[in-house]
């Protein structure tokens, strides 16, 4: 039995793909589910009733998924080009930070105020991505390790800052940083929900990449130089240039989604607002197969999952990690899945 | 400023010094063996996790601490089975696949602890490993409190050292594994099998890993919590690079970096006014200096992240 | 004679591909047999199949009278036959004897015999006349000696058979011929030998017999000393092929002009002093053995290396220090060594590849933007010009069969009526008919006043293809030749480092 090339993945293999892999990541997670004693139908039912089963629920989910869109762009579009962003974590706070730092005592009316926070975040964030990426290209240091050692500085840092300068006083119990000007808060899509229009400018932003990775010379430059770095300098497109501005883009994506996620939600910064959005991205543009419309589509699935789980886990007791679990099944399912894509098998 | 001075010559600083590397060098053990074998091991942040679980709870259960190790070393060659099976016969993306097996590991060991563990306001102890007491040795001055009063997973860590470096310089198993590393195509030739030898490589690095994750909750602390490897698997896989793949330098290397952490922890209650945070940052900063000052000069192993797929160039 | 090795009725199929078509070959005691064929013909998979790499779908493989187990990569190694890879199956950063000896051990022993080892290796290097230095690094040696740890793998199995594939790809002339006296001296000591190739002269000259593949059939079978290299050359085509012939006309003015240039890379001076003219209307070939400075040279004019000192002038532009797209823009096309590796992005469509070099053009692009219509009409232009079959705008090009795709490589820069052109080896790994057709190609941009470089390690190419011809040697040119006055000799004379410093036939 031998693995063969497909000439070409048609349409409703590449659609199949990410559904075959979450269903064998579902099924997997049910031995888990059974282990707790619960039925994992039950238990799946709840998390789909949990997440859909109210205007509330839904209104929540699409709240979870608006930065997770963000961060799947950043890695769906880093990855095309192979520079591997695991840093979308602390890209994620560094925007969301600076959000707060000048939100709070910016003065301007909110039509000014709210694009130039968006726009500070997003330069934090690619400021951040910009670092190892010149490191790689200038000292051939591995990006992997360095972003994902960013994460942990950045968080410290994060803590830092809310904690001394940038210490809300009105704050208790755990500490949070000053919140942003109510003038900056983005206003609500569903009237009485946490969802704010943020969703609207995550899915504008899926579009917006859509267009720039297909139709525009840096979108093609950037596919060449992932799929084969030398012909791609040998055609004449600048490597350094291309890498570092993909690394700029997909910085300013992350720092957005932690600017947005501080505008829409939770006003001020605390060390605990992302359960990991940074690197559920990662599975987020996984399962979308890199693909811009694909990401929005899975980072409302990942959503689902986890504002499903929390609400499943207070009826049943299966703890709620049950959702990092199926989430990280997904990752490593679609992996799978995605060689079939592309191969197929031959005795 | 004497104060610090005062610090390096205290014997405890030098006995934590080889306490705190003890997880490294087996993370950094476990992800030399299998990147000399050509496989990039991203899972190591999670395989440690759930080293770090599995054998505290195997213990916590009513089995003996060795046993415990033991579990972990299963748990960790599990979870290494997977990342070898997705990339190495399937020939699937390490990065991914790494980064999968960190994500799935983790979840599923704070799942299971969650699941199987009464947790109240205090997470649950078990006893620990304690300080060996070597008759004679331990009572030289110095020396003794600094290299014989340590735990047993001490010793075992500083043999695995001596074990790796002998195997892969010495027997053939060890040649066959670097050779795969550097090029699979002049193993399968040899009529060697460089598929199995990856996963041989990949499942034993990554029990070490899980073994260094072990230590965590059955050495160093006694219980187990989330997020408590704290990226010691990355910095293991920048250490690997600091040590250009060799078992020595990476003994060296674990050293180095416990050294700067355990000054660290003892600075920060001598020195006032500076936030904590900016410490415990140093332990990243340095694994980033590291890799920007060895980058140049690294020798990778030529096939490391390359799959192999037989007859195919 | 006794028969040492039989592969009976081998068939393999991939597919819709026939690799091996009931394919039976068998190898005498003490006999050398070439096996000729052209690129895709089936040798490789023949040879994949008996050493276990692939399992046969038909047909058996017979050792020693020992039938083998089908895809058991260790079969034939045990029984004592040994392959010569074409690309070397060596670690570089490791030693001589520990790439000769992975694999020799059983993997359980606890300790490397290195010390029987390395007597062994040097007894087997006495024996046959092939010296080594078993702590050397590999990265240390040369090509020639990097052969040599190959072949003393093999020997050192106990190999009985050899199998040689393209033994003398990476080997100079005289090289060549000593490794074939070394096999023929081999041949005393028992053992038997196949050597694949697909270079008529060496066959004749190192062969008892010939066995002819041609689309996965064994065609025919030939006593050496009763055939002729006119009736190999005709049973390995299979259909009369001819390439085409270079017209004698006028040459132009000088076009591109290289002047002491010098190319560093990694702290090594790559090319050294190199100075050269290619006219309009002239194709200079350069010829050498692979690894003298070829790459280099091919980089240097493809605008991926700045030269250290020297000068390179296209019409009366100083070029030295542009990159790709500035020397595109100064008037050059590049076809690379490599099509699969610099050539083309595989995945990526025929009409992405066609306009990757000048997708930032106002042709081909606006405000950012690609013309997509614009670039799919030029693709499917260049289909129909160049005769690219099996291929549309938007197919992925890796899915074209090397010919076709080395067809849109050359073009994509042939359609722009570029002043210079480099083609760096541009018929490697294609079969006779596609070869036929890049030399049409090159020879009518010629008429149409391009100054060609070529690099070529065919030398049959250069001469026919070459109005000059100039030999690369350690990054060194030779004096230029003209071709008429180049015979084999003279060639490999060239190719060795001797040639007449006044000579100037330029």
């Amino acid at each position: 039995m031998r693995l063969e090339r497909r000439s070409h993945a048609p349409l409703s293999l590449v659609i199949l793909a990410p559904l075959v892999a979450v269903i064998a990541a579902l099924i997997l997670a049910a031995g888990l589910i059974a282990a707790a004693g619960v039925n994992p139908l039950t238990a799946y039912a709840q998390m789909l009733v949990g997440a859909l089963g109210s205007r509330l629920s839904i209104a929540e989910m699409l709240t979870r998924a608006t930065p997770l869109i963000f961060t799947g762009l950043a890695a769906a579009i880093a990855f095309r080009a192979r520079l591997w962003n695991i840093g979308g974590e602390g890209q994620f706070f560094v925007g969301a930070l600076i959000t707060a730092w000048i939100g709070h005592s910016l003065v301007a009316p909110a039509w000014i105020g709210i694009p130039l926070l968006m726009v500070a975040g997003m330069m934090a964030g690619a400021g951040l991505l910009a670092g190892p990426t010149f490191l790689r290209l200038r000292f051939g240091v591995d990006e992997v390790v360095t972003t994902l050692l960013l994460n942990f500085i950045v968080i410290l840092f994060v803590g830092l800052m809310i904690e001394g300068p940038l210490r809300d006083p009105l704050a208790f119990g755990w500490p949070s940083s000053v919140p942003v000007d109510g003038n900056f808060r983005l206003p609500d899509l569903i009237p009485r929900t946490r969802l704010h229009i943020g969703l609207l400018f995550a899915v504008a932003a899926a579009g917006v990449v859509w267009v720039v990775m297909a139709r525009t010379v840096f979108g093609i430059e950037t596919r060449a130089a992932g799929l084969n770095a030398n012909a791609a300098a040998f055609a004449g497109i600048s490597l350094p240039k291309t890498i570092m501005g993909v690394a700029l883009l997909s910085g300013a994506l992350a720092g957005l989604a932690g600017s947005v996620e501080v505008m829409g939600v939770t006003a001020g910064v605390t060390t605990t607002m992302s359960p990991g959005f940074g690197y559920a991205g990662i599975v987020v543009a996984m399962l979308a197969a890199l693909h811009p419309a694909g990401v929005v589509a899975a980072a409302v699935f990942v959503a689902t999952v986890f504002v499903g789980a929390d609400a499943m886990s207070r009826a049943t007791g299966v703890p709620s990690f049950i959702a990092d679990v199926i989430v990280a099944l997904c990752l490593l399912t679609m992996l799978v899945a995605l060689l079939f894509t592309t191969y197929q098998v031959r005795r | 400023m004497s104060e610090a001075i005062d610090l390096l010559l205290n014997t405890s600083l030098w006995a934590a010094m080889l306490r705190l590397a003890t997880p490294l060098i087996f993370g950094v053990l476990g992800a030399l063996l299998c990147e000399r074998a050509g496989v990039l091991n991203l899972g190591i942040e999670g395989i440690m996790t759930m080293g770090a679980m599995s054998g505290w709870l195997a213990v916590y259960m009513g089995a003996p601490l060795l046993v415990g190790l033991l579990v972990a070393a299963f748990c960790g060659a599990v979870m290494g089975l997977m990342h070898a099976g997705l990339t190495v016969p399937l020939g699937l993306s390490q990065h991914v696949s790494g980064l999968g097996i960190t994500l799935f590991a983790s979840a599923l060991a704070y799942y299971l602890y969650r699941l199987l563990v009464e947790v109240g306001d205090l997470p649950p102890t078990i006893e620990a490993f304690q300080p060996l007491d070597f008759p004679v040795f331990s009572d030289i001055p110095v020396l003794g409190p600094i290299l014989f009063s340590q735990a047993l997973p001490t010793y075992i860590a500083l043999l695995a050292v001596a074990v790796m470096a002998y195997v892969l310089a010495r027997t053939p198993l060890g040649l066959a594994i670097r050779m795969t590393g550097e090029n699979p195509h002049a193993v399968e030739a040899q009529g060697l099998n460089p598929i199995r030898i990856r996963i041989l490589a990949v499942v034993t690095g990554s029990a070490l890993m899980a073994i260094g994750g072990a230590f965590l909750t059955t050495t160093a602390f006694n219980s187990f919590f989330p997020g408590m490897v704290q990226g010691r698997g990355w910095i293991c896989i920048a250490l690997v690079v600091f040590a250009s793949w060799r078992p020595g330098k990476a003994l060296l290397g674990a050293l180095l970096f416990a050294f700067f952490d355990a000054y660290q922890l003892r600075l920060q209650t001598v020195i006032e006014g500076v936030p904590y945070q900016l410490f415990l940052m140093a332990p990243y900063v340095l694994s980033i200096v590291a890799l920007i000052l060895v980058a140049r000069r690294a020798e990778v192993p030529a096939a490391l992240m390359a799959p192999y797929r037989r007859g195919e160039r | 004679m006794r028969n040492v090795l039989e592969l009976h009725a081998i068939t393999k199929r991939f597919g819709s591909l026939v690799a091996n078509d009931d394919v039976t070959l068998t190898l005498g005691e003490g006999e050398i047999l070439a096996l000729l064929g052209e690129n895709g013909a089936g040798k490789t998979t023949l040879m994949n199949i008996l050493f276990g790499h692939y399992a046969a779908d038909t047909g058996s493989v017979r050792v020693f009278g020992q039938e083998l187990p089908p895809g058991v990569p260790r079969a034939a190694i045990d029984v004592g036959v040994g392959m010569v890879h074409q690309h070397f199956t060596l670690a570089s950063n490791l030693t001589v004897l520990e790439n000769v000896m992975l694999g020799s051990e059983s993997l359980t022993r606890m300790r490397s015999a290195r010390g029987d080892g390395r007597k062994k290796l040097l007894q087997i290097a006495d024996l046959f006349g092939l010296p080594v230095d078993p702590e050397a690094k590999i990265s240390t040696l040369s090509v020639g000696e990097r052969q040599r740890v190959e072949i003393l793998k093999a020997l050192y199995r106990d190999a009985r058979i050899l199998v040689l594939d393209e033994p003398t790809a990476v080997l100079a002339r005289p090289e060549a011929m000593r490794l074939f006296e070394t096999l023929r001296d081999m041949t005393k000591d028992g053992l038997s030998l196949i050597f694949i190739s697909h270079k008529l002269h060496e066959v004749m000259a190192a062969s008892d017999r010939v066995a002819v593949l041609r689309g996965g059939k064994m065609v025919a079978e030939r006593k050496t000393a009763q055939t002729s290299a006119e009736e190999l050359a005709e049973l390995m085509v299979g259909r009369n092929v001819e390439r085409p012939k270079r017209q004698e006309h006028k040459i132009g003015a000088p076009v591109l002009a290289a002047k002491n240039i010098r190319v560093e890379a990694g702290g090594e001076t790559r090319l050294d002093d190199v100075s050269f003219t290619v006219h309009s209307g002239e194709i200079l070939g350069i010829v050498g053995v692979s690894g003298n400075g070829q790459a280099t040279l091919g980089a240097l004019l493809s605008g991926l290396a700045r030269p250290a000192s020297g000068q390179l002038t296209l019409g009366d532009k100083d070029v030295s220090q542009l990159g790709p797209r500035g020397l595109i823009r100064a008037g050059a096309g590049r076809v690379p060594e490599d099509r699969h590796a610099e050539g083309v992005v595989g995945e990526l469509s025929i009409w992405e590849n066609a306009v990757l070099e000048r997708l930032g053009t106002a042709e081909f692009s606006g405000r950012g933007f690609v013309r997509q219509e614009a670039a799919r009409a030029y693709a499917a232009d260049l289909i129909d010009r160049f005769d690219i079959r099996g291929a549309s705008p938007d197919a992925r090009i890796r899915l074209l069969s090397g010919g076709n795709m080395q067809k849109l490589i050359l073009g994509r820069v042939l359609a722009n009526g570029p002043d210079f052109v480099l083609v760096n080896q541009p018929t490697r790994g294609l079969d006779e008919g596609a070869i036929a057709a890049v030399h049409a190609e090159l020879l009518a941009a010629r008429e149409q006043g391009a100054a060609i470089l070529l690099i070529s390690e065919e030398l049959e190419e250069a001469v026919a293809l070459s109005d000059r011809i100039q030999a690369i040697v350690n990054g060194r040119l030779s004096t230029p030749i003209a071709s008429d006055a180049a015979d084999p000799q003279r060639l490999g004379l060239m190719m060795a480092g001797v040639w007449d410093e006044g000579d100037n036939a330029a």
